[in-house]
Protein backbone atom coordinates (compact mmCIF):
# COMPACT_ATOMS: atom_id res chain seq x y z
CA UNK A 1 0.00 0.00 0.00
CA UNK A 2 1.54 3.27 -1.14
CA UNK A 3 -1.31 5.72 -0.57
CA UNK A 4 -4.10 6.15 1.96
CA UNK A 5 -7.71 6.51 0.88
CA UNK A 6 -9.03 10.07 0.90
CA UNK A 7 -10.95 11.11 4.02
CA UNK A 8 -14.74 11.19 3.67
CA UNK A 9 -16.66 14.43 4.11
CA UNK A 10 -20.39 14.99 4.40
CA UNK A 11 -22.56 15.58 1.32
CA UNK A 12 -23.93 18.59 3.23
CA UNK A 13 -27.37 20.10 2.73
CA UNK A 14 -27.00 21.19 -0.90
CA UNK A 15 -26.05 17.91 -2.62
CA UNK A 16 -29.09 18.01 -4.87
CA UNK A 17 -27.50 20.45 -7.31
CA UNK A 18 -24.60 18.04 -7.83
CA UNK A 19 -26.22 14.64 -7.59
CA UNK A 20 -29.64 15.16 -9.16
CA UNK A 21 -28.37 14.65 -12.69
CA UNK A 22 -27.91 10.93 -11.97
CA UNK A 23 -31.05 10.36 -9.93
CA UNK A 24 -32.73 7.07 -10.93
CA UNK A 25 -35.90 6.18 -9.05
CA UNK A 26 -37.30 3.72 -11.62
CA UNK A 27 -34.78 1.02 -12.58
CA UNK A 28 -37.31 -0.89 -14.69
CA UNK A 29 -38.08 -0.71 -18.40
CA UNK A 30 -40.56 -2.45 -20.71
CA UNK A 31 -39.81 -6.13 -21.10
CA UNK A 32 -37.50 -6.36 -18.09
CA UNK A 33 -37.08 -9.86 -16.66
CA UNK A 34 -38.10 -10.37 -13.06
CA UNK A 35 -40.71 -9.61 -10.49
CA UNK A 36 -41.44 -5.88 -10.40
CA UNK A 37 -41.39 -4.33 -6.93
CA UNK A 38 -41.81 -0.91 -5.44
CA UNK A 39 -39.90 0.08 -2.32
CA UNK A 40 -41.26 2.85 -0.13
CA UNK A 41 -39.62 4.05 3.02
CA UNK A 42 -38.71 6.93 5.25
CA UNK A 43 -35.50 8.09 6.88
CA UNK A 44 -35.97 9.11 10.53
CA UNK A 45 -33.49 10.63 13.00
CA UNK A 46 -32.93 10.09 16.72
CA UNK A 47 -36.03 12.16 17.58
CA UNK A 48 -38.07 10.13 15.10
CA UNK A 49 -38.18 13.25 12.95
CA UNK A 50 -38.05 12.88 9.17
CA UNK A 51 -34.71 13.48 7.47
CA UNK A 52 -35.58 15.63 4.45
CA UNK A 53 -32.04 15.87 3.14
CA UNK A 54 -30.76 12.33 2.66
CA UNK A 55 -29.58 10.62 -0.50
CA UNK A 56 -30.23 6.91 -0.91
CA UNK A 57 -28.29 4.88 -3.45
CA UNK A 58 -29.05 1.25 -4.26
CA UNK A 59 -27.01 -1.38 -6.07
CA UNK A 60 -28.45 -4.73 -7.03
CA UNK A 61 -28.21 -7.71 -9.34
CA UNK A 62 -30.70 -8.50 -12.10
CA UNK A 63 -33.37 -11.18 -11.84
CA UNK A 64 -30.76 -13.84 -12.69
CA UNK A 65 -28.38 -12.73 -9.94
CA UNK A 66 -25.99 -10.99 -12.35
CA UNK A 67 -24.51 -7.57 -11.67
CA UNK A 68 -24.12 -5.13 -14.57
CA UNK A 69 -20.47 -4.83 -15.59
CA UNK A 70 -18.50 -2.40 -17.76
CA UNK A 71 -18.09 -5.16 -20.36
CA UNK A 72 -21.87 -5.14 -20.81
CA UNK A 73 -21.88 -1.62 -22.26
CA UNK A 74 -20.79 -2.77 -25.73
CA UNK A 75 -23.19 -5.73 -25.60
CA UNK A 76 -26.00 -3.46 -24.53
CA UNK A 77 -25.47 -1.24 -27.58
CA UNK A 78 -25.93 -4.18 -29.95
CA UNK A 79 -28.68 -6.01 -28.13
CA UNK A 80 -31.61 -5.16 -25.98
CA UNK A 81 -31.58 -2.95 -22.91
CA UNK A 82 -29.94 -4.42 -19.83
CA UNK A 83 -30.65 -3.93 -16.15
CA UNK A 84 -28.14 -1.43 -14.76
CA UNK A 85 -28.83 -2.09 -11.09
CA UNK A 86 -28.14 1.45 -9.83
CA UNK A 87 -30.67 3.75 -8.23
CA UNK A 88 -30.31 7.13 -6.52
CA UNK A 89 -32.98 9.37 -4.99
CA UNK A 90 -33.15 12.01 -2.29
CA UNK A 91 -35.74 12.09 0.46
CA UNK A 92 -38.75 14.43 0.41
CA UNK A 93 -39.70 16.87 3.16
CA UNK A 94 -41.41 14.03 5.05
CA UNK A 95 -38.27 11.89 4.87
CA UNK A 96 -39.80 9.55 2.31
CA UNK A 97 -38.19 7.91 -0.68
CA UNK A 98 -39.22 5.30 -3.20
CA UNK A 99 -37.78 3.11 -5.93
CA UNK A 100 -39.34 0.98 -8.63
CA UNK A 101 -37.16 -1.99 -9.45
CA UNK A 102 -37.20 -5.78 -9.69
CA UNK A 103 -36.43 -8.41 -7.11
CA UNK A 104 -32.81 -9.46 -7.68
CA UNK A 105 -31.83 -13.07 -8.10
CA UNK A 106 -29.57 -14.80 -5.60
CA UNK A 107 -25.87 -13.92 -5.77
CA UNK A 108 -23.01 -16.19 -4.72
CA UNK A 109 -21.51 -15.88 -1.28
CA UNK A 110 -17.72 -16.05 -1.02
CA UNK A 111 -17.88 -19.69 0.10
CA UNK A 112 -19.73 -20.65 -3.08
CA UNK A 113 -23.17 -21.00 -1.52
CA UNK A 114 -25.88 -18.48 -2.39
CA UNK A 115 -26.74 -15.32 -0.50
CA UNK A 116 -30.41 -14.49 -0.02
CA UNK A 117 -31.67 -11.91 -2.53
CA UNK A 118 -30.74 -8.45 -1.29
CA UNK A 119 -30.18 -4.87 -2.35
CA UNK A 120 -27.08 -2.96 -1.18
CA UNK A 121 -27.91 0.50 0.13
CA UNK A 122 -25.82 3.62 0.80
CA UNK A 123 -27.27 6.47 2.85
CA UNK A 124 -25.72 9.95 2.75
CA UNK A 125 -26.92 13.11 4.48
CA UNK A 126 -25.97 16.34 6.16
CA UNK A 127 -24.71 15.35 9.60
CA UNK A 128 -23.12 12.13 8.36
CA UNK A 129 -19.43 12.65 7.68
CA UNK A 130 -19.40 9.41 5.70
CA UNK A 131 -22.07 7.19 4.21
CA UNK A 132 -23.94 4.50 6.05
CA UNK A 133 -24.22 1.15 4.29
CA UNK A 134 -26.89 -1.44 4.83
CA UNK A 135 -28.86 -4.08 2.93
CA UNK A 136 -32.53 -4.62 2.22
CA UNK A 137 -33.76 -8.23 2.21
CA UNK A 138 -37.10 -9.62 1.03
CA UNK A 139 -39.98 -10.70 3.26
CA UNK A 140 -40.89 -14.36 3.21
CA UNK A 141 -37.83 -15.46 1.27
CA UNK A 142 -36.83 -18.84 2.66
CA UNK A 143 -33.18 -18.13 1.76
CA UNK A 144 -33.01 -15.46 4.48
CA UNK A 145 -32.67 -18.14 7.15
CA UNK A 146 -29.35 -19.30 5.69
CA UNK A 147 -27.88 -15.98 4.60
CA UNK A 148 -24.35 -15.64 5.94
CA UNK A 149 -24.61 -11.85 6.29
CA UNK A 150 -27.85 -12.03 8.27
CA UNK A 151 -26.12 -14.60 10.47
CA UNK A 152 -23.66 -11.90 11.55
CA UNK A 153 -26.62 -9.93 12.92
CA UNK A 154 -28.58 -10.47 16.16
CA UNK A 155 -31.83 -12.13 14.96
CA UNK A 156 -33.78 -9.60 17.04
CA UNK A 157 -32.56 -6.92 14.61
CA UNK A 158 -33.25 -8.82 11.35
CA UNK A 159 -36.56 -7.03 11.02
CA UNK A 160 -34.68 -3.78 10.35
CA UNK A 161 -33.10 -5.36 7.27
CA UNK A 162 -36.10 -7.29 5.90
CA UNK A 163 -38.72 -5.16 4.17
CA UNK A 164 -42.44 -5.58 4.93
CA UNK A 165 -45.02 -6.43 2.26
CA UNK A 166 -48.06 -4.23 2.00
CA UNK A 167 -51.23 -6.01 3.13
CA UNK A 168 -52.89 -5.24 -0.21
CA UNK A 169 -49.99 -5.59 -2.63
CA UNK A 170 -47.24 -8.10 -2.02
CA UNK A 171 -44.98 -6.30 -4.51
CA UNK A 172 -45.16 -3.05 -2.57
CA UNK A 173 -42.45 -3.17 0.09
CA UNK A 174 -42.00 -0.89 3.05
CA UNK A 175 -38.46 -0.47 4.32
CA UNK A 176 -37.39 2.37 6.60
CA UNK A 177 -34.01 3.70 7.66
CA UNK A 178 -33.97 4.48 11.39
CA UNK A 179 -30.77 6.22 12.43
CA UNK A 180 -31.22 5.71 16.19
CA UNK A 181 -33.67 4.30 18.72
CA UNK A 182 -34.92 0.85 19.71
CA UNK A 183 -35.44 -0.14 16.08
CA UNK A 184 -32.21 1.40 14.79
CA UNK A 185 -31.42 -0.03 11.37
CA UNK A 186 -28.50 -2.44 11.20
CA UNK A 187 -25.62 -0.80 9.35
CA UNK A 188 -22.57 -2.58 8.03
CA UNK A 189 -18.96 -1.63 7.74
CA UNK A 190 -18.63 -2.11 4.01
CA UNK B 1 -13.44 -22.06 -2.15
CA UNK B 2 -13.43 -18.48 -3.23
CA UNK B 3 -11.19 -16.13 -5.19
CA UNK B 4 -12.99 -12.96 -4.12
CA UNK B 5 -10.65 -10.12 -3.23
CA UNK B 6 -12.30 -7.50 -1.05
CA UNK B 7 -11.36 -3.86 -0.62
CA UNK B 8 -9.18 -2.53 2.18
CA UNK B 9 -10.78 -0.94 5.23
CA UNK B 10 -9.89 2.50 6.51
CA UNK B 11 -6.45 3.11 8.00
CA UNK B 12 -6.80 4.14 11.66
CA UNK B 13 -7.41 7.84 12.22
CA UNK B 14 -8.02 8.64 8.56
CA UNK B 15 -11.82 8.27 8.31
CA UNK B 16 -14.41 10.07 10.43
CA UNK B 17 -16.57 8.42 13.07
CA UNK B 18 -20.30 8.91 12.58
CA UNK B 19 -20.65 10.80 15.84
CA UNK B 20 -18.43 13.89 15.80
CA UNK B 21 -19.86 16.07 18.55
CA UNK B 22 -18.40 19.39 17.33
CA UNK B 23 -20.45 18.85 14.17
CA UNK B 24 -23.86 19.26 15.79
CA UNK B 25 -25.93 17.67 13.03
CA UNK B 26 -24.19 14.35 13.68
CA UNK B 27 -25.71 14.00 17.15
CA UNK B 28 -29.24 12.99 16.12
CA UNK B 29 -28.14 11.27 12.95
CA UNK B 30 -25.19 9.08 13.95
CA UNK B 31 -26.29 5.51 14.73
CA UNK B 32 -25.64 4.35 18.30
CA UNK B 33 -24.70 0.79 17.35
CA UNK B 34 -21.30 0.13 15.84
CA UNK B 35 -21.49 -1.00 12.22
CA UNK B 36 -21.27 -4.77 11.75
CA UNK B 37 -18.25 -6.00 9.83
CA UNK B 38 -19.36 -7.18 6.40
CA UNK B 39 -16.92 -9.38 4.48
CA UNK B 40 -16.99 -8.19 0.89
CA UNK B 41 -19.00 -10.36 -1.48
CA UNK B 42 -19.80 -10.07 -5.16
CA UNK B 43 -22.27 -7.35 -4.15
CA UNK B 44 -19.59 -5.12 -2.66
CA UNK B 45 -16.81 -5.74 -5.21
CA UNK B 46 -19.04 -4.82 -8.16
CA UNK B 47 -20.54 -1.39 -8.63
CA UNK B 48 -22.50 1.00 -10.83
CA UNK B 49 -21.23 1.62 -14.35
CA UNK B 50 -21.46 5.00 -16.08
CA UNK B 51 -20.47 5.12 -19.74
CA UNK B 52 -19.77 8.03 -22.10
CA UNK B 53 -23.30 7.95 -23.51
CA UNK B 54 -24.56 9.14 -20.10
CA UNK B 55 -22.18 12.09 -19.85
CA UNK B 56 -22.77 15.69 -20.90
CA UNK B 57 -19.36 16.68 -22.30
CA UNK B 58 -20.06 20.33 -21.47
CA UNK B 59 -20.56 19.52 -17.78
CA UNK B 60 -16.84 19.70 -16.97
CA UNK B 61 -16.71 23.45 -17.63
CA UNK B 62 -18.87 25.22 -15.06
CA UNK B 63 -18.03 28.61 -16.58
CA UNK B 64 -19.68 27.79 -19.93
CA UNK B 65 -23.11 26.60 -18.85
CA UNK B 66 -24.95 29.91 -19.34
CA UNK B 67 -25.17 32.91 -21.66
CA UNK B 68 -22.30 34.76 -20.00
CA UNK B 69 -19.37 33.97 -17.75
CA UNK B 70 -19.98 33.65 -14.00
CA UNK B 71 -18.55 36.27 -11.65
CA UNK B 72 -15.49 35.08 -9.79
CA UNK B 73 -11.90 33.97 -10.02
CA UNK B 74 -11.69 31.35 -12.78
CA UNK B 75 -9.81 28.21 -11.70
CA UNK B 76 -8.93 24.82 -13.11
CA UNK B 77 -9.27 21.93 -10.71
CA UNK B 78 -7.54 18.82 -11.97
CA UNK B 79 -6.09 15.65 -10.57
CA UNK B 80 -6.15 11.89 -10.72
CA UNK B 81 -8.32 9.25 -9.16
CA UNK B 82 -6.02 6.52 -7.86
CA UNK B 83 -6.33 3.51 -5.60
CA UNK B 84 -4.17 2.89 -2.53
CA UNK B 85 -1.65 1.03 -4.69
CA UNK B 86 -1.33 4.20 -6.82
CA UNK B 87 -3.06 2.55 -9.75
CA UNK B 88 -5.21 4.94 -11.81
CA UNK B 89 -8.97 4.47 -11.67
CA UNK B 90 -10.08 4.96 -15.28
CA UNK B 91 -13.52 5.77 -16.68
CA UNK B 92 -15.14 6.44 -13.32
CA UNK B 93 -17.78 9.07 -12.64
CA UNK B 94 -16.67 12.21 -10.78
CA UNK B 95 -19.42 14.64 -9.77
CA UNK B 96 -18.80 18.06 -8.19
CA UNK B 97 -20.96 20.78 -6.70
CA UNK B 98 -20.14 24.10 -5.04
CA UNK B 99 -21.27 27.56 -3.98
CA UNK B 100 -20.78 30.54 -6.29
CA UNK B 101 -18.09 33.14 -5.71
CA UNK B 102 -20.31 34.95 -3.21
CA UNK B 103 -20.75 31.81 -1.11
CA UNK B 104 -24.30 30.97 -2.22
CA UNK B 105 -25.58 27.65 -3.57
CA UNK B 106 -28.26 27.54 -6.23
CA UNK B 107 -30.48 25.52 -3.90
CA UNK B 108 -33.87 26.36 -2.37
CA UNK B 109 -32.65 25.60 1.15
CA UNK B 110 -29.71 28.03 0.95
CA UNK B 111 -31.00 31.32 2.33
CA UNK B 112 -27.60 32.96 2.88
CA UNK B 113 -27.93 36.67 2.16
CA UNK B 114 -25.51 36.67 -0.77
CA UNK B 115 -26.41 37.04 -4.44
CA UNK B 116 -27.13 34.18 -6.78
CA UNK B 117 -25.26 34.36 -10.06
CA UNK B 118 -27.55 33.78 -13.06
CA UNK B 119 -24.52 32.46 -14.94
CA UNK B 120 -23.46 29.84 -12.42
CA UNK B 121 -25.21 26.57 -11.53
CA UNK B 122 -22.32 25.12 -9.54
CA UNK B 123 -22.55 21.50 -10.70
CA UNK B 124 -20.33 19.44 -12.97
CA UNK B 125 -19.49 15.86 -13.83
CA UNK B 126 -17.18 13.84 -16.05
CA UNK B 127 -15.61 10.42 -16.42
CA UNK B 128 -11.91 10.06 -15.64
CA UNK B 129 -9.80 9.23 -18.68
CA UNK B 130 -7.86 5.98 -19.10
CA UNK B 131 -5.14 7.31 -16.73
CA UNK B 132 -7.61 8.36 -14.04
CA UNK B 133 -7.35 12.08 -14.87
CA UNK B 134 -10.13 14.60 -14.41
CA UNK B 135 -10.21 18.35 -15.10
CA UNK B 136 -12.91 20.87 -14.26
CA UNK B 137 -13.01 24.56 -15.15
CA UNK B 138 -14.95 26.55 -12.55
CA UNK B 139 -14.73 29.61 -10.33
CA UNK B 140 -13.33 29.74 -6.82
CA UNK B 141 -16.25 29.24 -4.40
CA UNK B 142 -16.87 31.72 -1.60
CA UNK B 143 -17.06 30.97 2.12
CA UNK B 144 -20.47 31.05 3.74
CA UNK B 145 -21.91 31.16 7.26
CA UNK B 146 -23.71 28.23 8.90
CA UNK B 147 -25.34 27.68 12.22
CA UNK B 148 -23.13 25.08 13.83
CA UNK B 149 -21.54 27.39 16.41
CA UNK B 150 -21.08 31.11 17.08
CA UNK B 151 -20.09 33.02 13.93
CA UNK B 152 -19.36 29.77 12.10
CA UNK B 153 -18.20 29.99 8.48
CA UNK B 154 -17.32 27.10 6.20
CA UNK B 155 -13.93 27.32 4.51
CA UNK B 156 -14.24 27.53 0.71
CA UNK B 157 -14.72 24.02 -0.67
CA UNK B 158 -15.86 21.96 -3.63
CA UNK B 159 -17.84 18.75 -3.02
CA UNK B 160 -16.62 15.63 -4.85
CA UNK B 161 -18.50 12.36 -5.39
CA UNK B 162 -16.58 9.41 -6.90
CA UNK B 163 -17.64 5.81 -7.53
CA UNK B 164 -14.54 3.80 -8.43
CA UNK B 165 -14.91 0.19 -9.53
CA UNK B 166 -17.06 -1.15 -6.70
CA UNK B 167 -19.80 -0.51 -4.18
CA UNK B 168 -16.99 -0.69 -1.60
CA UNK B 169 -14.89 2.03 -3.29
CA UNK B 170 -17.53 4.78 -3.14
CA UNK B 171 -16.26 8.14 -1.83
CA UNK B 172 -17.80 11.54 -1.16
CA UNK B 173 -15.45 14.24 0.04
CA UNK B 174 -14.71 17.97 -0.06
CA UNK B 175 -11.72 19.76 -1.56
CA UNK B 176 -10.34 22.83 0.20
CA UNK B 177 -7.94 25.61 -0.81
CA UNK B 178 -4.43 26.21 0.53
CA UNK B 179 -4.04 28.94 3.13
CA UNK B 180 -7.72 29.24 4.00
CA UNK B 181 -7.82 30.88 7.48
CA UNK B 182 -11.11 29.10 8.28
CA UNK B 183 -9.66 25.58 8.08
CA UNK B 184 -8.47 25.36 11.73
CA UNK B 185 -11.99 26.30 12.90
CA UNK B 186 -14.06 23.96 10.74
CA UNK B 187 -15.42 20.85 12.50
CA UNK B 188 -16.06 19.08 9.20
CA UNK B 189 -12.50 19.53 7.92
CA UNK B 190 -11.19 18.61 11.39
CA UNK B 191 -13.19 15.38 11.66
CA UNK B 192 -10.23 12.99 11.82
CA UNK B 193 -7.23 12.89 14.17
CA UNK B 194 -4.69 12.15 11.42
CA UNK B 195 -3.30 15.54 10.40
CA UNK B 196 -1.73 14.25 7.20
CA UNK B 197 -5.11 12.81 6.16
CA UNK B 198 -6.79 16.16 6.78
CA UNK B 199 -4.15 18.02 4.83
CA UNK B 200 -4.71 15.76 1.83
CA UNK B 201 -8.14 17.38 1.52
CA UNK B 202 -6.41 20.66 0.68
CA UNK B 203 -5.68 21.19 -3.00
CA UNK B 204 -2.31 22.51 -4.10
CA UNK B 205 -1.75 25.57 -6.24
CA UNK B 206 -0.17 24.31 -9.46
CA UNK B 207 1.80 26.28 -12.08
CA UNK B 208 1.64 23.43 -14.59
CA UNK B 209 -2.12 23.52 -14.94
CA UNK B 210 -2.38 27.30 -14.57
CA UNK B 211 -3.35 28.74 -17.96
CA UNK B 212 -1.61 31.95 -19.03
CA UNK B 213 -3.93 34.96 -19.01
CA UNK B 214 -6.86 32.75 -18.11
CA UNK B 215 -7.11 30.68 -14.93
CA UNK B 216 -5.22 29.50 -11.83
CA UNK B 217 -4.64 25.77 -11.51
CA UNK B 218 -5.27 23.67 -8.39
CA UNK B 219 -4.33 20.00 -8.10
CA UNK B 220 -6.39 17.53 -6.11
CA UNK B 221 -5.72 13.81 -6.26
CA UNK B 222 -8.36 11.43 -4.93
CA UNK B 223 -7.47 8.03 -3.48
CA UNK B 224 -10.01 5.21 -3.28
CA UNK B 225 -9.72 2.05 -1.19
CA UNK B 226 -7.27 -0.46 -2.64
CA UNK B 227 -7.77 -4.15 -3.19
CA UNK B 228 -7.01 -6.65 -0.44
CA UNK B 229 -3.96 -8.70 -1.26
CA UNK B 230 -5.33 -11.88 0.26
CA UNK B 231 -8.53 -13.70 -0.68
CA UNK B 232 -11.61 -13.67 1.44
CA UNK B 233 -11.00 -16.69 3.65
CA UNK B 234 -7.76 -15.20 4.94
CA UNK B 235 -9.10 -11.80 5.90
CA UNK B 236 -12.63 -12.57 7.04
CA UNK B 237 -11.70 -13.74 10.52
Amino acid sequence: MKLTATTWQTVGPFFRIGLERFYVSDLTFPGIAGERIEIRGRVLDGDNEPVPDAVIEIWQADAHGKYFRAENVAREKKNEKMFRGFGRVSTSDDGSFHFKTIKPGAVAAPDGTLQAPHIAVSVFMRGLLRRLTTRMYFPGDTANADDFVLHKVDPARWQTLIAKSSATDKNLLEWNVLLQGADETVFFNA
Amino acid sequence: MSNILGYRRASPGTQPDYLHAPYLSSIKRAPKHSPIHLPHTLTEITGPVFDPSMIDVKASDLTQQHAAAPIGERIIVSGRVLDEDARPVPHTLVEIWQANSAGRYRHAVDQHNAPLDPNFSGAGHMLTDEHGNFRFVTIRPGSYPWRNHYNAWRPAHIHFSVFGPAFASRLVTQMYFPGDPLLPHDPIFNCVPDEAARNRLISQFDWESTVFDNALGFKFDIVLAGRDSLPWESVSK
